[in-house]
């Protein structure tokens, strides 16, 4: 029964981080490629810890999980913001299918300080159509 | 008041465990409950009321988390294999009515963790949060869910 349960969640995790290598490989841009890799590798790589934590059934095992899986989740999320907002302020190639764009412009050139109202400047990400 | 009610709540659960001299978690766990029962009938303040309402709104809330979490990552995972031309990314600012760092943070987290939403930056002067969506259908009806979902709840247990 518990060697049954452990198959299945370490496949699924498996799953997971095998369907976010396929959106990495599909996206458009790196927005959408951020989107896809932070948050289907977080439930792998979650499932496969606890697939572990079954396997063992060890206490100290099961709270170091806890702690992974809890890091995890506070910095997969954060890591994502910052390439977001760094690959924003170098101008790295928007997808052109993207409908609305209300960052266009709100960041100021020189001290890169981000304005809540209406402010124009150059940066701004070129529209592309590779891939 | 609260960290003081909390305290009452841990020390009544380490003399549960003394008197009944068993240390395992699960004994541990139901001393606890058994302290916040005890706490919850002593208890008559109204304002020091709060600690028993905060609390199960508190667990409730993190279930809630965890099953949105799972939510997005079925969707992600389905979404990779999409077509490109079924995709409709948008970058769209939210305004805020989370005032301080803690619960601004809080949220950003919350709205990076859930379905095809990235958290691109905060502005310099906290009004409004720019997130990346996956798939915009309107933009109003998104400001709004958002803002229903996460930020309310968030906002009263904070608060």
């Amino acid at each position: 029964m518990k060697d049954i349960l452990i198959m299945i969640l370490s496949t699924f995790g498996a799953l997971f981080i095998l369907s976010s290598s396929i959106g990495l490989l599909r996206k458009p841009d790196i927005f959408l490629r951020i989107s896809v890799t932070g948050k289907a590798s977080t439930l792998g790589i979650g499932l496969i810890l606890v697939s572990t934590a079954l396997f063992f059934n060890n206490y100290s095992v099961t709270t170091r999980v806890v702690a992974i899986i809890l890091f995890l989740f506070i910095t997969i999320s954060i890591g994502g913001h910052l390439l977001a907002r760094a690959a924003y302020i170098i101008k790295t190639p928007i997808w052109k299918g993207t409908k609305i764009d209300d960052l266009a412009g709100q960041y100021d050139d020189v001290t890169h300080e981000l304005y809540s109202e209406k402010h124009h400047s150059s940066i701004k990400p070129d529209p592309t159509d590779n891939i | 008041m609260t960290k003081s009610l909390f305290l009452s709540n841990l020390i009544l659960a380490i003399i549960w465990v003394m008197a009944t001299g068993t240390l395992t978690e699960e004994n541990f766990i139901f001393g606890l409950i058994i302290g916040f029962a005890i706490l919850g009938i002593i208890t008559y303040k109204k304002e020091e009321r709060k600690y028993f309402t905060v609390i199960p709104k508190f667990f409730a809330f993190i279930a809630f988390v965890l099953w949105e979490i799972t939510k997005a990552n079925f969707q992600s995972a389905r979404e990779s294999f999409y077509s490109k031309s079924r995709l409709e990314p948008a970058i769209v600012k939210v305004p805020l009515d989370a005032k301080t760092d803690l619960e601004i943070s809080f949220l950003a987290n919350l709205i990076s963790l859930t379905p095809g939403t990235l958290i691109m930056d905060v502005s310099d002067d906290k009004k409004v949060i720019y997130v990346h969506v996956m798939h915009l259908l309107d933009k109003e009806e998104f400001i709004k869910e958002t803002k229903q979902k996460f930020e309310k709840p968030l906002l009263e247990l904070m608060r």
